[in-house]
């Protein structure tokens, strides 16, 4: 682009009057911005398409970056080589999205054995997260980090939230406020997860939860879902503060302890004798 | 007084002004046409006592006028069609979804209505706090002993109207037609559907189909909007008129006796009091129902029987049942060998809810079999003056609780981080041994209570002042009650254990026995009031 922009400039042989003419150019300035901003636009493209040539090249020292963090902070529970032990099941084939949710969301590094993996401060950077998904996901074929298209929330809210009701409110709740399972288990609550990692949940099965497969819901139906629990999080009830969306218990408790509350307190007050 | 000021004084008896004479006219006009002044004189002049218990009544019955009011703004819009429709509305996670009208017209008065979702929001939380009331007013009416002769027919009414609320708040519950209701009302038909012999019947007769069908939903409105609220208005009619028949109960107290009634006549004083009181009842939930989300219908989308959310409960009344549901343990469902199935999973919480729900009814004339006593009682008694009463009271409402726990025991799990087996395990626990630790205790709390105030009575309160005799002891000085304060101590009943008599053809009958026997167990126990000799002796 900027070459042929260059060789229709040169191929003008135009005199030095006509020239400078040409520089004073009512539309001289127009043009100069046209000329920066392609060359500017077509450097940046130059530019990322190195930057993506340089990750498949230092891809390599990647997965071993990925492979140094694992033995440190991994290897304990899942094995040197990601094969399992008798504390954390095998990584082989487990895939660059399941540790991109797992230690992305806090989970992983667990702080201790319990019912189930429990949400934390994030222990990792954005890169070492990536290193070490590199790594696992360099030891067999695995899902992989979903592209942006299927993650962007952009979808039909309504079929979302009705594939959400038939699929995950059993366990999440119609609003996904989160649900009790068996022997101490639960299904957390939805609210402000990052929308990749509510697609690594749905395709890697974290803890109890079922597997999505995409046959079983394809990456549009995902991304509808996606969509759905943005929006809900997005516009908070119409009807006043929700109460933890939690349905009839919260509605009742409030009840009794509030609004019959507040009355007792009125009965008290209007049958008080003045002293 | 001074003789200037009597001129116009009389003038004015003399020649009262236009809008006297108009009223003076008016009210004449009525009363020939309809003899009204002798309930106004009658009623008027009706004397309630003051204490604030006596109001739970009241904040029942300024809710339902709400729950009337705001019902009626929700008829103009609801309707209870079950054609199918796509959503149009202007929610949009439900834009393009197949539903029932009914369900769309739920939506549309929540988005569309100016004012519905305010209004759908005031007549849900009147609702809760209707039955809360009720709740609250019953236990009030049993801790004071208020059901007793000759209030005992008030009682059942007021227990009628209890079922009334329920059933009124379940039909309501189930209209909208979306997930929640749905799943409720599944639960319904599951129970029917465990009665031995006629449950299929029953449940094709009412839902028209199989579940969940489209006739349910018009039936339950019919019943919610026209029989169930005429049947409790009626009711209410009834109450209210017993309670003035019966006249209100009161607290011992100095020249309040079982004779009289002292309080503050219903005109003008306690009507305006009362008046205000509706306001303030309407106030609070008008302010509720703006500030806190009920019933979200629009998160649970249509009724489709296939999906169930997690914290899927029935409102607060239902959730005794619900809990007793979830407590039962499982593997007691058999098929006999005639091939009928048994599920006795659901049967034996029906069935223990319903002698559940009897015994509440029922309890007034069990006591007053037990203890023999026929005479009329108009004074409130203290709960710790019918130790045996009060225990059971505590134990019936710990059963209650433990079931009404077990409604929420996923809740209580998620949110108490504990294993929802270990609740359940836990609530099971309570519910068959709670109530007996329940009884015990609070006898004993009330046997306690009851010494403290004998105690009190005769040798006076510790006043916390320490005298040095002079022989260099130290005693605390007590100091004596008035005698106010110590009538509301001694003033009470004593009940003995009844005697097994023969009767007249010289049998001591079963029934008898069993009367002495559960006349001992309510009355073995018991602190005597202090007397009048006692008093006088301890002042000397």
């Amino acid at each position: 682009m900027i070459r042929r922009i260059e060789t229709h400039l040169t191929m003008a042989p135009t005199p030095a009057s006509t020239r400078r003419a040409g520089r004073r150019h009512p539309l001289a300035t127009t043009a100069l911005l046209v000329v920066g901003l392609l060359a500017t636009g077509g450097a940046y493209a130059l530019a990322t398409t190195t930057a993506t040539a340089e990750t498949t090249a230092a891809s390599a020292e990647l997965i071993d970056e990925g492979g140094k963090l694992f033995a440190a902070n991994c290897a304990s529970c899942h094995g040197m080589n990601a094969e399992g032990t008798a504390a954390g099941p095998t990584l082989i084939g487990a895939g660059a999205l399941a540790v991109d949710f797992q230690v992305g969301t806090g989970r992983m590094p667990m702080a201790a054995s319990g019912p189930q993996a429990e949400l934390k401060p994030v222990q990792f950077t954005q890169a070492q997260i990536d290193a070490m998904a590199a790594w696992v996901a360099d030891l067999a074929p695995g899902p992989a980090v979903p592209p942006d298209r299927y993650i962007a929330g952009d979808g039909d809210a309504a079929h979302g939230a009705e594939l959400f009701r038939i699929n995950c409110a059993m366990c999440h709740n119609v609003a996904g406020a989160g649900g009790a399972l068996t022997e101490g288990k639960w299904a957390p609550g939805l609210a402000g997860v990052d929308p990749v990692h509510i697609y690594g949940a749905m395709v890697t099965g974290p803890q109890n939860m079922p597997v999505f497969s995409d046959l079983n819901l394809t990456p549009e139906d995902k991304n509808d879902i996606i969509t759905y629990l943005l929006y809900v999080q997005e516009n908070p009830s119409v009807g006043g503060w929700d109460l933890g969306s939690l349905g009839p218990v919260s509605e009742g408790l409030f009840i009794w302890i509030f609004g019959l509350g507040a009355l007792v307190g009125v009965t008290i007050w209007l049958t008080a004798k003045s002293n | 007084m001074s003789t200037t000021a009597t001129p116009p004084a009389s003038s004015a008896e003399t020649a009262p002004g236009r809008g006297m004479r108009f009223t003076g006219w008016a009210s004449n006009y009525v009363d020939e046409r309809t003899s009204a002044s002798t309930a106004v004189k009658a009623l008027g002049r009706k004397i309630f006592p003051d204490h604030w218990s006596f109001m739970l009544g009241e904040v029942a019955l300024y809710s339902f006028i709400v729950i009337l009011l705001s019902g009626t703004f929700l008829t103009f819009f609801f309707d209870p069609s079950m054609t199918e429709v796509e959503y149009s509305g202007s929610y949009v996670p439900l834009q393009g979804i197949p539903m029932s009208v009914a369900y769309h017209s739920a939506l549309d008065i929540s988005f569309e209505i100016r004012g519905g979702l305010l209004m759908r929001q005031v007549h849900h939380w009147a609702a809760l706090l209707f039955v809360a009331a009720i709740g609250l007013h019953m236990l009030r009416v049993f801790f004071t002993g208020a059901f007793r002769k000759p209030r005992e027919f008030n009682w059942v009414i007021g227990f009628l109207l209890f079922v009334m609320a329920m059933a009124l708040g379940f039909t309501g519950y189930s209209l909208p037609d979306d997930l929640l209701s749905g799943n409720g009302l599944r639960i319904i038909d599951g129970m029917i559907k465990a009665v031995p012999v006629a449950g299929a019947w029953i449940s094709y007769l009412l839902f028209g189909d199989e579940f969940p069908g489209t006739d349910i939903i018009p039936r339950l409105y019919v019943l919610h909007i026209m029989l169930l609220p005429a049947i409790t208005i009626a009711l209410i009619g009834i109450h209210m008129v017993l309670l003035i028949v019966n006249k209100h109960t009161q607290f011992a107290a100095p020249g309040r006796t079982n004779d009289n009634v002292v309080g503050a006549p219903v005109l003008p004083a306690f009507a305006a009091k009362a008046g205000g009181f509706f306001f303030i009842v309407f106030g609070v939930i008008v302010l509720i129902a703006s500030f806190f989300t009920i019933n979200p219908i629009w998160n649970y989308g249509p009724y489709d029987p296939s999906p169930v959310s997690a914290g899927t409960q029935p409102d607060w009344y239902i959730g005794f049942a619900d809990g007793a549901l979830r407590l039962i343990p499982p593997n007691l469902d058999f098929v006999d060998p005639l091939g009928y199935t048994w599920a006795f999973g659901v049967l034996i919480p029906l069935v223990g809810l319903l002698v559940f729900l009897a015994a509440v009814a029922l309890y007034p004339f069990f006591e007053a079999w037990v203890t023999g006593d026929r005479r009329e009682h108009h004074i409130a008694e203290r709960p710790r003056n019918a130790p045996v009463r009060t225990a059971i009271g505590a134990a019936g409402i710990t059963f209650y609780a433990a079931l009404w726990a077990a409604a929420s025991s996923d809740i209580i799990a998620t949110h108490f981080r504990l294993s929802i087996e270990g609740v359940i395990h836990a609530l099971q626990f309570a519910t068959v041994v709670g109530p007996f630790i329940a009884f015990f205790i609070t006898k004993r709390v009330c046997l306690a209570l009851q010494r403290k105030d004998r105690e009190i009575a005769l040798h006076g309160f510790e006043s916390g002042r320490v005298v040095r005799l002079p022989g260099g002891e130290y005693i605390e000085v007590h100091e004596q009650l008035d005698d106010f304060e110590r009538w509301r101590l001694v003033s009470f009943d004593e009940y003995q254990p009844l005697m097994i008599r023969p009767n007249d053809q010289g049998k001591i009958t079963v029934s008898q026995r069993v009367r002495a026997g559960l006349s001992r167990w309510f009355f073995e126990d018991r602190i005597a009031p202090v007397t009048m000799n006692e008093l006088e002796s301890q002042k000397h």
